[in-house]
C-alpha cells in the first residue's frame, strides 16, 4: 500500500513540475521553441482526446479533420465580433452537436461504416463549406486578423490539455468510464449488463470532437489565412490517428508519447524531403500495426511483466 | 394465464430472410418455476432468448412481462426490468478482474448501486458461486467452468426475477454437472424463476417442472419433464439423440 | 426529354458504379477483409493505363490484358503475405481483426499514394481515346463511356454466371455465406479467400482502366472511389452480386438527378447523404439477409 502511495505522489510531484515548466517557457525560451511547444501541445490534446474514444471502443475515426476546420472556420466568421474565450467555446459546442448526430448515425452499426462514413465527413463538409463561400458569401479565402498571437495560443493550447487530460482521468475512474471499458471488452455483455452502448459512445465522440474543434478555434489566427483545402486537410485526421497509435492508447498519457517524436519527425521532413512525408506517414502506419499493435505503452508494459518478480493476477 | 404469470409469450415470429427461425410460438412462464426448454440444434431456442432479452427485433407478436409489454424494448432495459441472461459461448469481460466483471452487473442493473455500495454485494455473490477466492484473478485467465460461474454471478448482481440460462451445464464433467444443478435448485429456492434451455436431459429431469420442445421455430409438445421426453414426437425430433 | 436524358446518363454511371462495387463484394463480403485501400488499385490501374497508352501507345483494352493479371497476383500476395498474417494475429477477436485491417490498408493507402504522386506528381492526368459522340435519344454520349458502361456489365453478367454455374463459384459463395459451414464440407476457405480477394483486385483494376478512358485522375481519387462502392454494396446488400447492379444504378442515377436538380459540385453531398439514409433505413441493404 506505501509504495503505491508514494508512486502516486512522485507521479503528482512529475506533472506539477512539468506544469510549471511549461507555463512559463514562453518567458523564457525563443519563439521557434514556443512554436514547437504550439505544435506539441496541439497534437497532444488532438491526439488524446482522439485516443480517449477509441481506446476503449475500439473505433477508429479520421473525422478529426471536419472538427478542427470547423473550429476554424468558427474563428475566422467570429474573430472580429466576440472575445476568443466565446469563439472557443461556440466552436466546441458545434463540434460537440455535429459528432453527436453522426455518432448517432453511425455508431450502432459496425467498425468500417464508421471509419469511411468519418473520412468522408470531411470531405463532405470541406465540399458544402467551398460551395457556400463560392455561392453565397462570394469569399474563397478567409483571413484571420486578431490580437491572439503566439503566446495567446501557447496558453490557450495548455489549459485545452490540461481539461483533457483531467477530464480523461476523472472518465477513467468514474461508473461512465468503467460503461466504456465494459463496451470495449463485449459490447454484448455491456448491453445486456444495463448499459446504453450507443448513448454511451456517442457521448463520448461527441466529447472528443469538441476538443478538437476547440483546439482548431485556437490555432486559426496561426494560420491567419484559411481557405476549405486548408482548413478540412484530410492529412491531420491521419497524423493523429499514428500519433495515437504509437504511443498507445491503452493508457492516458500513451498518446503523449507518440506526439512528441512525431512532432519532430514531421518537422524535419518538412524542411528537408517534403515529397516524402505521405510514404513515410503510410510506413509508419504499417510498421506500428505490424510491430507495436500496442504502441509504446504497451511495449512498456511487457516489460514490466518480465521484470516483475510475482503476478498475484491469475492461477498459480 | 393467471395473476402467478410472470411472463407471457404470444403469436412471437422472428424470419431472418427466408428462414423462419421463431414461428407463432405461445407460452407463459409461472413465477417461481422452473421451465425448460429443449429441442435439436437449429430449433430456435436461442432465437427465442434472443428474442425475449431484445438482442434481436421481433417481427410480429408480444412478450408480457406482468402485463407490460417488454418485446420493443432493448437490452439495457431489458435488464432493468430485472430480466438476466447468460450466454451459449460464455461471455466474460476479458481484460477486467472476475471482482470488476461482477460490480459492471452491480454499477448497471436494476439496482444500480454506487462503487462503495458495491463491495460486500461482491463479495456475497462470488461465494453464491464459489468464486471468493478467485476475486483478484483476471477473467481472461479462468477455467471454463468459472467463467460460467462468473457469468452467472453477473448475471445474478442484477437482483433478476427472471433469469435465462442458456446451455449453461453443457460442457461439464459429471461431478461438476452435480454442484451446478444444486447451484441452480438454491437460485429457485430464493425466489428466481428461471428458464433453461439446455440438451443435458438429466439436468432437465432433475431441474424443472415444466419442459416445452422446440422444433423447426415451433413448440411441438408440452408439459412435465417425464412425459415431454418419453413423447414420441419429441423422440422423433431428436432421432434419438438424448445426451445423459 | 430531359429526365429521360438524366437518368440514361445515370444508369451509364450506375453500370460503371456496379462494377466498382462488385469488387468490394469479393473482397469484404466473401474474403471478410476491410481493405480500404480499395480504391487505390482503382487509381494505380489508371494511371498504368494512362502510362501504357501514352507511352507505348497500347490502348486501354489491350492494357487490360496486362493490368488484370498483375493486379491479380499482387492482390493475392498481399492476401496470403499480409493480411493472413493479422488474421491469424487477431485470434479470433472481429473487433481487433477490424481495427488491424482498417489501420494497415490506411497506411498502405498512403504508401501507394505517396509513390504514385513521386512518379506522376499531383496534377491532374487524362488521356483521349474513342472520345467520338454517339447520339441516343437527343443526347451525345461519348463512345468511350458507353464501351466502358457496356464492358463493365458485361463483366458484372459473366461473373454473376461464373459464381453460379461453376464449381469454383459456388464454392466461392459459400464461403461468403458461412465460412466454417464451408469448411466443414471440405472447402478450403483459405484457398478461396485468396481467390476472391485476388478476383476483387481484378474487378477493381478493370474499373480502373475503363474509367481512366473519359475521367481525369490524380493520385487522391482512390478514397471517394472506395466509399462508392461502400455505398453501392450497401445498398444491394452484403454479398449480393445482382443487388450491386440495381445500387450502382441508384447511386448513379442519385448523381445525375442530383447534379441536374441541385448543384453538380455537391455530388459527393448527394453520396454522402445516400449513405446516411440506407444505414439508418435499411443497412442491410435491398437485397441482404440478416
Amino acid at each position: 500500500m506505501l509504495i503505491k502511495d508514494s508512486r502516486q505522489v512522485i507521479s503528482l510531484f512529475i506533472i506539477i513540475g512539468l506544469l510549471i515548466v511549461l507555463c512559463v517557457l514562453p518567458h523564457i525560451s525563443s519563439a521557434y521553441i514556443v512554436s514547437l511547444f504550439i505544435s506539441i501541445l496541439y497534437f497532444t490534446s488532438l491526439a488524446t482526446s482522439w485516443a480517449i474514444f477509441a481506446g476503449p471502443t475500439r473505433y477508429i475515426s479520421f473525422a478529426a479533420a471536419a472538427f478542427i476546420g470547423i473550429g476554424s472556420y468558427t474563428t475566422a466568421f467570429l474573430v472580429e465580433t466576440l472575445p476568443m474565450v466565446f469563439v472557443i467555446i461556440i466552436a466546441a459546442v458545434i463540434g460537440f452537436c455535429l459528432a453527436a448526430v453522426v455518432g448517432l448515425a453511425t455508431l450502432r452499426l459496425s467498425g468500417i461504416y464508421f471509419v469511411i462514413f468519418t473520412f468522408g465527413l470531411t470531405e463532405l463538409i470541406r465540399q458544402l463549406v467551398l460551395w457556400f463561400e463560392i455561392n453565397i458569401t462570394k469569399n474563397l479565402g478567409r483571413y484571420i486578423f486578431s490580437d491572439f498571437g503566439r503566446p495567446e495560443i501557447y496558453y490557450g493550447l495548455l489549459i485545452l490539455c490540461v481539461l483533457t487530460f483531467v477530464s480523461g482521468y476523472i472518465l477513467h475512474r468514474s461508473r461512465y468510464g468503467i460503461a466504456l471499458r465494459t463496451i470495449g471488452d463485449d459490447e454484448t455483455v455491456a448491453r445486456h449488463s444495463g448499459i446504453n452502448a450507443t448513448w454511451v459512445k456517442v457521448v463520448t465522440f461527441a466529447a472528443t470532437s469538441s476538443v478538437m474543434s476547440a483546439a482548431g478555434a485556437i490555432m486559426a489566427p496561426r494560420w491567419t489565412y484559411i481557405d476549405p483545402h486548408i482548413a478540412f486537410n484530410h492529412i491531420v485526421s491521419f497524423e493523429i490517428a499514428i500519433m495515437a497509435l504509437l504511443g498507445g492508447i491503452t493508457h492516458l498519457f500513451g498518446p503523449v508519447l507518440g506526439v512528441i517524436p512525431l512532432v519532430l519527425l514531421l518537422e524535419f521532413l518538412s524542411t528537408t524531403f517534403p515529397h516524402y512525408s505521405l510514404v513515410i506517414l503510410g510506413l509508419s502506419f504499417l510498421l506500428i500495426v505490424f510491430l507495436l499493435p500496442n504502441g509504446v505503452v504497451g511495449v512498456g508494459r511487457s516489460l514490466m511483466k518480465l521484470f516483475s518478480t510475482s503476478g498475484d493476477r491469475g492461477p498459480s | 394465464m393467471n395473476e402467478t404469470t410472470l411472463l407471457q409469450v404470444s403469436g412471437l415470429k422472428k424470419a431472418f430472410g427466408g428462414l423462419v427461425a421463431v414461428n407463432d410460438i405461445d407460452f407463459h412462464i409461472e413465477a417461481g418455476e422452473v421451465l425448460g426448454v429443449i429441442g435439436p440444434n437449429g430449433s430456435g431456442k436461442s432465437t427465442l432468448l434472443n428474442l425475449i432479452t431484445g438482442e434481436t427485433k421481433k417481427d410480429t407478436g408480444a412478450v408480457k412481462l406482468n402485463g407490460n409489454d417488454i418485446s420493443a424494448m432493448q437490452p439495457h432495459q431489458i435488464c432493468r426490468n430485472k430480466i438476466s441472461r447468460t450466454f451459449q459461448l460464455v461471455r466474460v469481460l476479458p481484460t477486467m478482474t472476475v471482482e470488476e466483471n461482477v460490480m459492471v452487473g452491480l454499477l448497471f442493473g436494476s439496482e444500480r448501486k454506487n462503487f462503495n455500495e458495491c463491495r460486500d454485494e461482491i463479495a456475497r455473490l462470488l461465494s453464491t458461486v464459489d468464486l471468493g477466492e478467485k476475486s483478484g484473478f483476471l477473467a481472461s485467465q479462468l477455467t471454463y467452468i468459472d467463467k460460467k460461474r462468473l457469468e452467472l454471478a453477473r448475471a445474478l448482481a442484477n437482483q433478476p426475477i427472471l433469469l435465462l440460462l442458456d446451455e449453461w451445464l453443457a460442457g461439464l464433467n459429471p461431478s461438476e454437472l452435480e454442484e451446478s444443478i444444486n447451484l441452480v435448485k438454491r437460485l429457485q429456492e430464493s425466489g428466481i424463476t428461471l428458464v433453461i434451455v439446455e440438451h443435458v436431459m438429466h439436468a432437465i429431469r432433475s431441474l424443472c417442472d415444466r419442459v416445452f420442445v422446440m422444433n423447426l421455430g415451433q413448440k411441438i409438445v408440452e408439459g412435465t419433464p417425464d412425459y415431454v421426453l418419453s413423447h414420441a414426437d419429441v423422440v422423433s425430433a431428436y432421432l434419438g439423440d438424448e445426451s445423459e | 426529354m430531359i429526365v429521360l436524358e438524366i437518368i440514361l446518363n445515370g444508369i451509364v454511371l450506375g453500370g460503371m458504379y456496379a462494377l466498382i462495387g462488385l469488387g468490394l463484394n469479393f473482397q469484404f463480403g466473401i474474403a471478410r477483409i476491410i481493405n480500404i485501400a480499395y480504391g487505390e488499385v482503382l487509381m494505380v490501374a489508371a494511371f498504368c493505363a494512362f502510362f501504357l497508352y501514352t507511352i507505348f501507345e497500347i490502348n486501354p483494352f489491350l492494357g487490360l490484358l496486362i493490368i488484370l493479371p498483375v493486379s491479380f497476383v499482387i492482390n493475392w500476395l498481399f492476401y496470403r503475405g499480409v493480411l493472413v498474417f493479422l488474421v491469424r494475429r487477431a485470434k479470433g477477436v472481429q473487433d481487433i481483426l477490424e481495427k488491424d485491417s482498417i489501420l494497415a490498408t490506411f497506411g498502405l493507402i498512403f504508401l501507394i499514394q505517396g509513390v504514385v504522386t513521386l512518379v506522376w506528381g499531383t496534377d491532374f492526368r487524362k488521356y483521349l481515346y474513342l472520345t467520338d459522340g454517339v447520339p441516343i435519344f437527343d443526347t451525345i454520349f461519348p463512345l468511350n463511356r458507353l464501351i466502358a458502361c457496356a464492358v463493365a456489365i458485361a463483366i458484372g453478367l459473366i461473373t454473376y454466371l461464373l459464381l453460379k454455374f461453376t464449381r469454383s463459384g459456388t464454392a466461392l459463395r459459400a464461403v461468403a455465406v458461412d465460412p466454417t459451414a464451408a469448411q466443414i464440407t471440405g472447402i478450403n476457405v483459405q484457398k478461396y479467400n485468396a481467390l476472391a480477394f485476388a478476383l476483387g483486385g481484378v474487378l477493381i483494376a478493370t474499373a480502373g482502366v475503363l474509367i481512366s478512358m473519359y475521367l481525369s485522375f490524380e493520385p487522391s481519387i482512390g478514397m471517394v472511389y472506395t466509399m462508392k462502392a461502400l455505398i453501392v454494396v450497401i445498398l444491394g446488400g452484403l454479398g449480393h452480386m445482382l443487388g450491386c447492379l440495381v445500387g450502382g444504378i441508384i447511386l448513379g442515377v442519385a448523381e445525375s438527378l442530383g447534379a441536374y436538380f441541385v448543384d453538380p459540385g455537391l455530388t459527393l453531398a448527394i453520396n454522402y447523404a445516400l449513405f446516411i439514409l440506407i444505414l439508418l433505413i435499411r443497412p442491410k441493404g435491398l437485397f441482404g439477409v440478416n
